[in-house]
């Protein structure tokens, strides 16, 4: 039951649509979580329980969004920056994100931007359409 | 001294579902105000309602060594007033529960009618991702609240179940 790009975009759009009570033209592929959609904390747990019953799918906890495990961690993080280790950790729990400028300055404050609508959907289509 | 706003629990199934009764009364102070001459049960306290009786299922699913906060309101929806004299029923269900969280959905019937429907997410607060501490002491439960449970847990619950109790 492979799912396109596409058909899961709009699985999402809709998950976040309830989940955070934005609009659909809200909820564009580059829109982050926290900074555009203004969700919080608990909202990613309400998201993850969401795209479980919707995709019939167990997601582990930290896999889809690995940020504390990374946070807590003094090898990962110095001075308020992603250190190197922490980077290639973030890369390599999180392939299918999309770096971008956060790799020349990794503020992890700016953590939060990293999780954008297009971030879950490329989660769920690796999750759901790996071989 | 914890505030109840539920008067008992009228089934408890493990991990998955709670009933709970809540009888409305004019001697409620604040519905001599809400409204005068049309005293009508406000809709956050039927929130409220919904928050104890889904929050102690949440809280009895790990044998209530959580500290188990209301974190979201994810739906409310009402569909008719509550009038004193009123018994509402209130049925919990628990959707998805995890280490640091739990999701639930909830009804509230009057007889047959549906007043609400009130979906709510709680949060263990001792698993928050922020790694904040709180107090050793589990302040959410307290010994006050075994009243409530006493009908479930003397296994009388279904010789008292709403319905027999409940003449629309």
């Amino acid at each position: 039951m492979a799912k396109s790009r596409d058909q899961i975009f709009g699985e999402v759009q809709e998950v976040l649509i309830d989940a955070l009570g934005v609009d659909d033209d809200e909820v564009t592929d580059g829109a982050a979580l926290m900074g555009d959609l203004g969700a919080e904390s608990i909202d990613f747990l309400d998201i993850v329980f969401r795209l479980e019953k919707v995709f019939e799918i167990k997601i582990p906890r930290e896999e889809l969004f690995p940020a504390e495990s990374l946070m807590n961690s003094p090898d990962f993080v110095n001075k308020g920056k992603l250190t190197e280790t922490g980077l290639a950790e973030l890369k390599n729990k999180m392939p299918y994100i999309e770096l971008g400028d956060f790799a020349d300055d990794p503020d992890i404050n700016k953590l939060g931007d990293l999780f954008t609508v297009g971030t879950i959907v490329s989660y769920l289509d690796s999750k759901l359409n790996a071989v | 001294m914890r505030w109840i706003w539920i008067d008992k629990f009228v089934e408890f199934h493990s991990g998955q579902r709670a009933v709970a009764i809540k009888n409305v009364t004019l001697a409620e102070e604040h519905l001599h105000d809400h409204f005068p001459g049309f005293p009508v049960m406000p809709e956050s306290l039927m929130i409220e309602a919904m928050a104890q009786t889904s929050g102690i299922l949440v809280g009895e699913a790990k044998k209530f060594q959580e500290k188990v906060i209301l974190a979201k309101i994810k739906k409310a929806v009402f569909f008719h007033y509550v009038r004193p004299g009123d018994t509402l029923i209130l049925d919990a269900k628990i959707e998805s529960i995890a280490p640091e969280a739990a999701s639930t959905s909830g009804k509230i019937t009057l007889g047959k009618k549906l007043i609400a429907e009130i979906d709510l997410m709680f949060s263990h607060i001792d698993q928050n991702l922020a790694g904040k501490k709180f107090p050793e002491e589990n302040f959410v439960f307290t010994d006050t609240f075994e009243l409530l449970m006493h009908d479930v847990l003397l296994g009388s619950a279904s010789s008292n179940s709403p319905e027999s109790e409940q003449n629309g």
